[in-house]
């Protein structure tokens, strides 16, 4: 099957940064779950950003940005606009600062998805609400009804992804979905996004710092470093992931009944900005 | 050092009840951590101690004081909340610098370039980003510098909701490993809201598991692992969060 992204030598620079933000990123997509994974700002929402091109002021150069038959390097602002948030979305790292702060919740999901779907008011109320309901919001209608300063951190979070829901994207980027849920109901946004990738055959790109999450939720992972892709593998293996960077990451990272001495950090080096040879 | 103690805070918005008569105590130089389901009022219970609203019912006192009768200048210096969405908490149109600087400037700081690139290195950020502005920053990278804002005033206490659920693991380790070391140096007394068990379970000593805007159970550390929980949710989540770890 042709995939449903394919990114080759992507590279993007922030006017007046030094260096790029993104240097050399390839990779496809599939109707797959591919996770990305890197250090605080080594690139990941940038590409994703660059892929929605939300990118306007800064400079973006690829061998080939190709969503399904969409050129992205080339496609007009206005095709653009037909394809972003209807054919692909993107849910956003800061819900709160994506939503109009002077706009209710409800209202917001119940007029993007009038942008896409005609259909009454009433309906889109409607729809959105049963959108709430999906994505485990006590209280649907309350909520509704609440500016975004008044929902907490994992409501915001829901929110993002019931808008998403609406229309029937063919692909989904989530930067740090889960991030500000319980465990069970990050469980139970988990299970409504695999479920688009089983029966709705979407591709999702997952940007996540969640280790155990990507582990187990995607089907390949993308470690990032400074920019770079530094290795690609099979979600499975990630334990046995070998960049240096990798292994330094899985260090890290706390574990229930560990011990409580300081937690190992990195010692970064120069050499780490080399791929591991073997990655595709 | 300055212990925290909350008794019967509630509050409503409009006719929905949020926080129903919570009350615990946070000893002085202690790490104490909020956990529970989305929605259940752990951010609200960060707010209303720290006086970001006014409207709630109850008792917070920090140290020997009523969170309500400290002047606004001595609040600053005694609680600095770390805020769980820090794009909100940070002025768009306001550099780094002026965001750090702010605090350090109206408390009268002596040598506040010097605060100001100390504060950076110690979250793990290059001292240039001073000159940046938020959208100029990644998620984790503003977050750090919310995390850099707080400390920067040297408060007794500091309220810290999610403060490294926007960080990746490497630079969660950096300021978890920084939130130790300054309680031991300086005594601070940390209330922490997390949905990371591992996390709670490095840092904290004791927890408490809301739901629904009340206390379902204060327990120690050790009962995340020891099973040492009574109630059913407080049951529910730590078994969610084990089963999570050994990979969902
Ligand atoms: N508008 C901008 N102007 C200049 N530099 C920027 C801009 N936006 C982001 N950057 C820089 O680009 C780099 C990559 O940022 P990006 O947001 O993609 O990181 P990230 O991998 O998503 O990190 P995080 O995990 O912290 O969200 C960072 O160093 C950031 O400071
Ligand atoms: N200003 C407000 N007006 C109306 N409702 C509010 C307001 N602030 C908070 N709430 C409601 O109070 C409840 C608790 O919110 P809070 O932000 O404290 O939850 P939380 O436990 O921090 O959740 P999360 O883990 O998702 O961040 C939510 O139902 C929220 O909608
Ligand atoms: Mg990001
Ligand atoms: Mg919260």
């Amino acid at each position: 099957m042709d995939p449903v992204l394919d990114i080759q030598r992507l590279s993007i620079r922030y006017p007046g940064a030094l260096a790029p933000a993104v240097r050399d990123v390839s990779f496809t997509l599939g109707r797959e779950r591919l996770g990305i994974v890197g250090e605080s700002g080594s690139g990941k929402s940038t590409v994703g950003r660059a892929i929605m091109r939300l990118l306007d002021t800064a400079e973006i150069t690829a061998d080939r940005m190709q969503f399904e038959e969409v050129d992205l390097l080339n496609a007009p602002e206005k095709q653009m606009l037909d394809v972003r948030g209807k054919r692909m979305s993107m849910i956003l790292q800061d819900p709160k600062f994506s939503l109009n702060p002077i706009q209710r919740c409800g209202h917001q999901i119940a007029e993007a998805y009038r942008t896409h779907v005609r259909c009454s008011k009433a309906e889109a109320k409607a729809r959105a609400i049963a959108m709430l309901e999906q994505v485990h919001i006590r209280d649907p209608e309350r909520v509704y009804d609440l500016y975004p300063h008044e929902v907490s951190g994992g409501m915001g979070q829901r929110v993002m992804i019931a808008m998403m829901l609406l229309t029937s994207p063919d692909l989904v980027i989530a930067d740090e979905p889960t991030s500000a849920l319980d465990v069970t109901v990050r469980l139970q946004v988990l299970r409504i996004l695999d479920g688009l990738v089983r029966d709705k055959g979407i591709g999702l790109i997952m940007i996540s710092h969640d280790l155990n999450l990507v582990r187990a939720f995607c089907d390949r992972v993308l470690i990032m470093y400074a920019g770079r892709v530094v290795e690609t593998l099979d979600a499975r293996d990630l334990d046995n992931a070998r960049h240096p960077y990798s292994r330094g990451l899985l260090a890290a990272q706390p574990r229930i009944g560990g011990s409580r001495e300081p937690l190992p950090v990195l010692a970064r080096q120069d050499s780490w900005l080399e791929p591991l040879e073997a990655d595709a | 050092m300055k212990p925290i103690s909350i008794d019967r805070l509630s509050i409503s918005f409009g006719p929905v009840r949020v926080l129903h008569d919570v009350s615990f105590d946070v000893a002085a130089g202690e790490c104490f951590g909020l956990v529970g389901e989305s929605g259940s009022g752990k951010s609200t219970i960060l707010r209303c101690a720290s006086m970001l609203t006014n409207i709630w019912d109850g008792t917070v006192r920090i140290g020997d004081h009523d969170v309500r009768k400290m002047p606004l200048a001595e609040r600053c210096r005694t609680v600095q909340m770390v805020f769980q969405d820090p794009y909100g908490s940070l002025h768009p149109r306001h550099s780094i610098r002026t965001a750090l600087d702010e605090g350090l400037r109206i408390n009268g700081f002596d040598d506040r370039e010097a605060r100001l690139a100390q504060a950076m290195r110690d979250v793990g950020l290059p001292v240039e980003f001073l000159d940046r502005y938020p959208h100029q920053l990644s998620g984790g990278q503003r977050q750090r510098v919310a995390i850099a804002r707080a400390l920067i005033l040297e408060p007794d206490v500091l309220f810290l909701d999610e403060p490294t659920s926007a960080l990746d693991v490497s630079v969660q380790a950096e300021v978890l490993n920084l939130l130790v070391r300054l309680q031991k140096e300086k005594g601070f007394t940390y209330l922490m809201v997390s949905h990371d068990l591992a996390v709670v379970d490095h840092m904290c000593d004791r927890f408490a598991i809301m739901q629904h805007g009340r206390i379902v159970e204060v327990l120690d550390r050790a009962a995340i692992t020891g099973g040492g929980a009574t109630q059913p949710y407080a049951k529910e989540l730590i078994g969610a969060s084990l089963e999570y770890e050994r990979a969902i």
